[in-house]
């Protein structure tokens, strides 16, 4: 059952081979024998997806089904999910019990959709390997030894491991693309405002972007349409019409226009990546695409610019943990400051307090010129670059990390080097664009990603051109061994 | 630019995060790294650049000032650290 594609499962729900009720349940006993070794989910809900799976099924009983009607669901724990804790990943938040639902989460409960769990995080989302969870570092099914990326780390290993077969995810600088590469699934980021932000609990707000997760480019068409949309809640959703990803899935990409930037293939990147990249290339040429070299010369100063820009926004967006009206407290403040301070010290980790003194810094007096004003005019430069190229291209492609996944605790003692993880990454959420993750192959025994970039609201396109990629290859079927 | 421990705690305040006296070494040189790091951004002449604050140049949207609220106090406090008659109870701020 955990290996058919969300279109199986669809034609197989509607044709009654098996209930809504009969799917989760085989869902819970994978979560059940899996989660203990994978970490990936925090908050497992057996109660609710079977009591969603048994509304679904009436659904189903009176013809009023949708495509997603009695399809398993898993949320990112970053995601407001009303009654049930909604941890992002922190000790602050770790008694939070969401009184109210995120428009996404609502959307994909009126589709009829059964939530299984929420899954691990790096802490408020800030991380690149999942292991800054307050509940422990998720583990990639590929290599239990290693991490499944971040910060969606759980939703990745999840998807990875079959547990079920679609999974929300958030991405501020690679937090959805990396871990899909790295757990070898499919990942995608829609435009800046494409998806709305209300209920999703805030990091950077001017990257923060939702998305989906699944195993193939069709999956995750599904699940994308069913979020996207204009949400008056959401003062930056986009009130413009959503293209309907799952018909887009069968166009050709005969002729498609594919760029591929120079600056993305760097020293720092793994050979073994390149390879598998390149040789995926050499497939959507087959397919029909035309390749060519291009020049995005800003890329290098990506990182830089967004450890300036979104601790910035952090610093501000976490000033709302304060003790006092809801998350954790310290016990026995001596006074309000003494409150303050504990709290904040006690609710935190060490990357989300290293990331909001970066923000104080480049936001207080006689630094701000220097580093936030900076970084926004390099913003812009970077983003330039990008139009530049689509001028020329259809897509951009490249690898998604410079690396496949490495050891728990190799990385977490350098934060700087744990930034680098992201470096094709950040770019796309300075400029606001869709991209998305596919698996291409496999260096060392471990998942590559190829990085796709569309222009403003190329979703469709880019959907599109994963899914013809994957029509004629199997790396999105592959599944860690020792997981079955 | 150097960062010191003065710096820190001046920051650190600003942050309302305590730092203990066995952790200001380290954090200074953890941000001292990352200022380092994203100091790189100064290799790019940026004078004449119009600040880029929102990906797609947007405005914020405007909307009717009506209610659309129901009050849901109790619900909210539910998970509140500490209330009393509908209010949130802090440490004693006057004297």
């Amino acid at each position: 059952m955990y290996e058919k594609s969300v279109t199986d499962l669809q034609r197989g729900l509607r044709a009654r081979e098996f209930s809504s009720v009969e799917l989760v349940e085989s869902c819970l006993t994978r979560v059940e024998a899996l989660n203990g070794r994978l970490n990936c989910l925090i908050t497992v809900t057996p109660e609710r997806a079977l009591e969603q799976a048994r509304a679904a099924d009436k659904r189903f009983a009176a013809g009023d089904a949708g495509p997603l009607t009695g399809i398993p669901l898993l949320h990112k724990d970053i995601f407001c999910t009303r009654g049930v804790r909604t941890s992002c990943g922190s000790r602050m938040l770790d008694n939070f019990i969401a009184p109210y639902d995120a428009t996404v989460v609502e959307r994909l409960d009126a589709a009829g959709m059964c939530l299984l769990g929420k899954t691990n995080m790096d802490e408020f989302a800030m991380g690149s390997s999942t292991e800054s969870s307050y509940y422990g570092p998720t583990r990639n099914p590929w290599d239990l030894e290693r991490v499944p990326g971040g910060s969606s780390g759980g939703s990745a290993a999840a998807i990875a491991a079959r547990l079920g077969p679609l999974a929300t995810c958030t991405d501020t600088g690679g937090s959805i693309r990396q871990p899909a590469a790295m757990c070898g699934v499919t990942g995608i980021k829609p435009t800046y405002g494409r998806v709305s932000r209300y209920g999703m609990v805030a990091f950077a707000s001017s990257l923060d972007q939702g998305g989906a997760m699944a195993r193939s480019a069709e999956d995750a068409a599904f699940l994308l349409a069913a979020m996207s949309g204009f949400d008056e809640r959401d003062s930056t959703s986009i009130d413009r019409g959503v293209e309907d990803y799952p018909a887009m899935l069968s166009q050709d990409i005969a002729g498609l226009r594919i760029g591929v930037p120079k600056e993305y293939f760097d020293q720092g990147l793994d050979s073994g990546v390149a390879d598998r990249v390149r040789e995926a290339l050499a497939e959507f040429e087959r397919r029909g695409a035309i390749i060519s070299d291009i020049s995005l010369p800003h890329a290098p100063l990506s990182i830089p610019t967004y450890y300036v820009v979104a601790p910035a926004e952090c610093s501000s967006n976490l000033s709302r943990y304060d003790g006092v009206r809801f998350g954790h407290r310290a016990e026995n403040p001596s006074d309000l400051l003494d409150m303050y301070k504990r709290s904040r010290s006690e609710g935190f980790g060490a990357e989300v307090k290293r990331r909001i003194m970066v923000g104080t810094y480049v936001l207080s007096a006689g630094y701000y010129d220097a580093y936030y004003l900076k970084a926004q005019k390099l913003r812009r430069r970077i983003s330039e670059d990008f139009q530049k190229a689509f001028e020329h291209v259809d897509l951009i492609a490249g690898p998604t990390a410079p690396g496949v996944a490495f050891k728990i605790g190799e990385k977490t003692d350098d934060p700087v080097s744990m930034y680098l993880c992201d470096v094709y990454t950040t770019g796309v959420n300075l400029a606001g664009l869709p991209a998305a993750s596919i698996p291409v192959g496999f260096s060392d025994g471990l998942p590559v990603g190829l990085h796709l970039i569309g222009d403003y609201f190329r979703e469709g396109r880019l959907l599109n051109a994963a899914h013809q990629y994957q029509q004629i290859t199997e790396w999105h079927r592959q599944m860690p061994r020792g997981i079955a | 630019m150097s960062i010191d421990a003065d710096e820190i705690a001046r920051i650190a305040h600003l942050a309302r995060l305590e730092i203990g006296d066995e952790a200001v070494a380290r954090t200074t040189e953890e941000l001292a790294n990352i200022l380092a790091f994203v100091g790189r951004m100064d290799a790019v002449d940026t004078a004449d650049v119009t600040p880029m604050a929102h990906p797609l140049d947007q405005n914020q949207r405007l909307r009717q000032d009506h209610i659309t609220e129901t009050d849901r106090r109790d619900t909210f406090q539910a998970g509140a650290p500490a209330v009393e008659n509908g209010l949130y109870l802090v440490p004693k701020v006057l004297d």
